[in-house]
């Protein structure tokens, strides 16, 4: 059996190019497509060349690879990303004042609307945030934000990353490669910057400075290491904003502050941006098997002497099973309807919902809650029955740890191939920055694109590539 | 600056001179084995005598012929020093220290690395040996040329140019200390064909051969040839050179950063040690006794810098 689906292509509709792609379209047509296939050959080389890579967990031989970038801009008019702007805001607005509830007074649980036992057997619940608020009320300072297309006017949150969500120096770069490739493009089309994000970040996280903090600011960059599959971004990020980029190993506790072992000795540090996960970032505290994080940090933490981006325990808000219920928090915390929707969402947990999981696996796309880069899914209609029989028996054995949505009609925006261009599915992922005082989105983000025909996987640990994506000035 | 990135700067500069060494050691073996040679096993055997890695060779190979030894020297990945291995660990230092370094400098190891590791992928044949060996130096000064016209002079410039000496210097050494016994002056030697082929290996393994013509403008002899390696300061690979810029980055460092500096008091105490010499009272105190000291006095300056600039901890 095959199902004719039609696909939403945000490029061409029936009338020719869509609003937002006109000019482009006109400036494509009177391209030469050999040159144009050269330009694609010279950017991957500058990527090479560059470094820009990320690491592949389990791919011994391939350690170092390039996310594929496809030279079509992904193009949203201005009056779509408003309402995506005001969307994502509202919804970051949210996630923070959830966190706040969650480890402070939980009025969302004691009113019913989250059911407090999804807290207490989740993991990326601490306990150790209870009754303590963070510099400026800030928990999530980055946010990035998943949403899919499937239509003109539907735009549906996938997956809200409020723990370290990674993927912004692609956002970054694809825009410099665009601009070195196709300098005359910009002059004729007016694009929203993206280039002030470094300085952005560096002024959010300044502004988030823990209370005890002397003077400006000291900020730094905490990576796990060269070997982390997003080390490329973490030292493009600290290198951006002219600040360190530090290991655990660089870090201690100097007369109750966290400092930085410099060439001129310890000096202390306010601000940790860090890009290593909650598990790994106090071995006194969380898994004391860790050698990435510092040993007592939490303690510093709690002191307000030291401000950790994003705060420890924000991953409980990005949790698979908490999604489900995110409309109903953003109308707790805003009062106001959620401007953007969510994907229809079955929990595996409650058996009504289990059973027509089970009926209907050929048609959803079934997720670990608490899974990520799409590992350990399954897409229903790609899967083989082989496939399918196996993932029943996971479902059946651990219900709680899965949720399923329908497959969605992802919107296509078209590639260049030798054979001109062709459709495929994208998704986009803005990125949010969360000071005490204001919210501030990159005009566009990263979009992320299914270079196979027909895929809707779009991550780049399963074959995904980027495309720049363009916010227009009008 | 982070004490580890000055560690790292230190250690990828290192590794970069190393892997230019190796290279320049090589291509004395091949010379002299394709050239002047009735016995080209022992001219190898003794490039891996010059590298300090005999046992680890033998361990490894039974016989001492080009193909081994280039394979071992160049792209084995159980050997540390192999300009493979110190090319990949340069890159990753480079990149544990990306935010101290220029896009040049960055993009000109980055490069050696991709480069070497394409050219060094497979065994390289014997005719295809010297274009190899001019790719590790050309890679090398590219990255020079970068580091030399694109970054401040700072302590970063300045932590890159110690490891570069501190690594040239031990070097040098090492290779005079292997050769003590060809470089003493002894009347039986002078004028017999191994004494000429062991000179020129010596000075070839230094890229010697031709300055040495220029600066000397005299014949090779034992004492000449020492000279030159040791107390010649025009030499950039000789130790007076070597000494002399390293109490010249200390010196800088120790102004920016302000204070006292241990390792700077060492790094005079060796270049006095050079500076103030001649080549007969060298020979008179023993050249092994005084390379063996000098080989110490490098490690113990490099192990102060480490410790003085908080590497480490």
């Amino acid at each position: 059996m095959t199902k004719k689906q039609t696909f939403f292509d945000e490029m061409s509709s029936a009338a020719g190019a869509r609003a937002p792609y006109r000019s482009y379209e006109s400036w494509f047509k009177s391209q030469d497509v050999t040159r144009l296939a050269q330009k694609s050959a010279e950017a991957e080389r500058f990527f090479r060349r560059t470094g820009i890579t990320f690491n592949v967990y389990g791919q011994a031989d391939a350690e170092e690879r390039l996310i594929p970038f496809d030279l079509v801009p992904r193009i949203l008019s201005n009056a779509e990303w408003r309402k995506l702007e005001r969307g994502v805001e509202q919804r970051v607005r949210a996630i923070n004042a959830f966190l706040h509830d969650l480890y402070n007074r939980q009025e969302i649980l004691r009113a019913g609307v989250v059911p407090a036992s999804l807290i207490a057997n989740n993991d990326a619940f601490l306990p150790q945030m209870m009754d303590f608020t963070p510099p400026g009320g800030v928990y999530t300072h980055i946010v990035g934000t998943d949403i899919v297309r499937t239509g003109e006017d539907e735009f549906f949150v996938l997956e809200d990353n409020a723990r370290t969500p990674s993927g912004v120096s692609y956002m970054l770069e694809n825009r410099e490669t665009m601009l070195q490739m196709f300098p005359e493009l910009f002059s004729q089309i007016k694009v929203q910057r993206v280039s002030d994000y470094p300085k952005n970040l560096r002024a959010s996280l300044e502004a988030s400075a823990p209370p005890n903090c002397e003077g400006h600011p000291f900020v730094v960059v905490l990576t796990p290491g060269i070997h982390n599959s997003a080390y490329y971004e973490h030292s493009f990020l600290a290198d951006q904003m002219g600040v360190e980029l530090v290991e655990g190993h660089d870090l201690r506790i100097v007369d109750g502050r966290i400092a930085v072992r410099t060439t001129r000795g310890y000096r202390t540090v306010d601000v940790i941006y860090r890009r290593v996960d909650d598990a790994f970032l106090d071995p006194l505290t969380f898994n004391p098997q860790s050698m990435l994080g510092v040993p007592g940090i939490m303690d510093i933490y709690r002191a307000g002497n030291i401000t950790i981006a994003n705060a420890p325990g924000t991953g409980v808000a990005d949790d698979k099973a908490i999604y489900s219920y995110m409309p109903d928090i953003v109308e707790f915390y805003t009062g106001e309807r959620a401007i953007l929707k969510n994907v229809e969402t079955h929990r595996c947990s409650e058996p009504d919902s289990l059973k027509y999981v089970l009926d209907n696996l050929a048609d959803l796309v079934v997720k670990e809650v608490h899974g990520s880069g799409g590992y350990g899914m399954l897409v229903g209609p790609a899967a083989s029955k082989a496939e399918i029989a196996a993932f029943r028996e996971k479902l059946k054995a651990r219900p709680a740890n899965y949720i399923a949505q329908p497959t969605l009609s992802l919107s296509t925006v078209p590639i260049f191939t030798e054979k001109g261009l062709a459709p495929r599915h994208v998704d986009l992922r803005p990125f949010a920055l969360v000071a005490p005082n204001e919210i501030n989105i990159a005009p566009g983000g990263l979009t992320r694109v299914a270079l196979t025909e027909g895929s809707l996987v779009v991550n780049s640990s399963q074959g995904g590539g980027t495309k720049d994506t363009w916010v227009l000035e009008s | 600056m982070l004490g580890k990135t000055a560690g790292g700067l230190y250690w990828m500069f290192r590794g970069l001179e190393r892997a230019e060494n190796t290279a320049r050691l090589i291509e004395a073996g091949f010379r002299i084995a394709l050239t002047r040679s009735t016995d080209p096993a022992s001219d190898w055997r003794s490039v891996i005598v010059t590298s300090a890695q005999q046992a680890a060779f033998e361990a490894k190979y039974d016989a001492y012929t080009s193909q081994n030894v280039s394979n071992f020297l160049l792209r084995e990945p159980s050997n540390p020093s192999s300009v493979l291995s110190v090319i990949k660990t340069a890159r990753d230092n480079a990149r544990l220290v990306r935010t101290a370094l220029t896009t040049e400098v960055w993009v000109a190891v980055n490069e050696t690395w991709m480069v070497l590791t394409d050219l060094l992928k497979e065994t390289v044949p014997d005719p295809e040996l010297p274009q190899a060996l001019e790719a590790i130096r050309q890679q090398s000064a590219l990255v020079r040329g970068a580091l030399y016209g694109t970054m401040l002079r700072n302590d970063v410039y300045n932590f890159c140019r110690l490891g570069t000496f501190i690594e040239r210097a031990d070097s040098t050494a090492r290779i005079i200390d292997v050769k003590y016994h060809a470089l003493l002056p002894s009347p039986s030697y002078v004028g017999s064909k191994l004494d000429n082929v062991q000179w020129e290996m010596v000075l070839r393994s230094v890229s010697a051969h031709r300055s040495f013509r220029h600066a000397v403008q005299d014949d090779y002899n034992a004492s000449n040839i020492t000279e030159f390696l040791i107390l010649d300061p025009r030499f950039p690979r000789s130790l007076a050179f070597c000494a002399k810029r390293i109490t010249e980055n200390l010196s800088e460092l120790r102004n920016e950063y302000g204070g006292e500096s241990e390792s700077l008091d060492a790094a005079l105490a060796f270049h006095a040690r050079i500076k103030d010499r001649d080549i007969n009272s060298i020979f008179e105190e023993g050249l092994h006794e005084y390379i063996s000291q000098a080989i110490l006095d490098i490690a113990a300056i490099g192990t102060r810098i480490e410790a003085q600039y908080r590497f480490i901890n």
